[in-house]
């Protein structure tokens, strides 16, 4: 059984673009301070400025949970917000349904969910259309970077 | 390559850390989308973009990107700036576009970052 070493949660507001990516740099920031591998933490920091990219561009509010053991780096990210109508498309390189908005701020090119997925070891997602969509990715502290 | 000779061929501005230019860069990579970086830039590369924005700066934070060249001109806003400063990370602004930016520094025998 994996002992739970950390875990915190943050909020993140939808639409507030100018604190989007705090949530990211402070796990980093966290993570830089322990005895873990350099591409583990480039993979888990990528994976929570994504998701919080998304929540910050499509939902209303969520929550970024970081929970590390000494087993793994566990991120569940949960919204209140549209939902995706189909994840197997949402999770399709390149697709996207971004607003020029998005696009000009350097996002929603269609890589947000696949860059989550690719660099997680297990992913897990589920959507409700109008309620709002829940990630759960996790990477293995014995996995490569 | 130092990044104070990418500098000189590129014809930069230097807006942040101009004591840091003696830091070596082996790898490039541009884009205007996010993303991209994030999925294939290799730590330590340079980025080369014309989003100067706040989040080019987080971004390339997050992708572990050693320096950043904006360019046609373009300058990041205070916000990118204080950020890039609070981040260590060197911020520089040539004229040149993303072709001929991207096209000099290959001449020059860096490598793709992606």
């Amino acid at each position: 059984m994996a002992e739970e070493l950390l875990r915190k949660t943050y909020q993140v507001r939808g639409r507030d673009f100018d604190k989007a990516g705090e949530t990211a740099t402070e796990i980093k920031q966290i993570l830089k301070g322990l005895d873990i591998d350099a591409g583990l933490i480039h993979r888990a920091v990528v994976i929570a400025f994504e998701a919080e990219m998304n929540v910050v561009m499509y939902a209303s509010e969520g929550t970024i949970t970081f929970v590390l053991s000494d087993e793994e780096i566990r991120l569940e990210i949960a919204d209140k917000g549209p939902g995706i109508e189909d994840i197997e498309m949402a999770l399709t390189e390149g697709f996207s349904t971004a607003t020029d908005e998005m696009r000009e701020m350097g996002f929603g090119f269609g890589m947000g969910l696949p860059n989550i997925r690719k660099n997680s070891d297990e992913f897990d997602i589920a959507s409700q259309v109008g309620v709002g969509t829940t990630v759960s990715a996790v990477i293995g502290l014995d996995s490569s970077g | 390559m130092k990044l104070a000779e990418i500098r000189d061929i590129l014809k930069c501005e230097v807006l942040t850390g101009a004591t840091a230019l003696s830091i070596e860069i082996e790898t490039v990579v541009a884009s205007d989308g996010m993303s991209e970086i994030l999925a294939f830039a290799r730590p330590g590369a340079l980025m080369i973009t014309g989003l100067t924005n706040v989040h080019s700066v987080r971004t390339a934070d997050i992708a572990n990107v050693r320096a950043i060249v904006y360019i046609r001109g373009k300058r990041p806003d205070k916000k990118a700036i204080k950020l890039a400063r609070e981040s260590e990370i060197p911020v520089l602004a040539t004229r040149l576009g993303m072709f001929d930016a991207c096209g000099i520094l290959r001449e020059k025998g860096l490598k793709g970052g992606m």
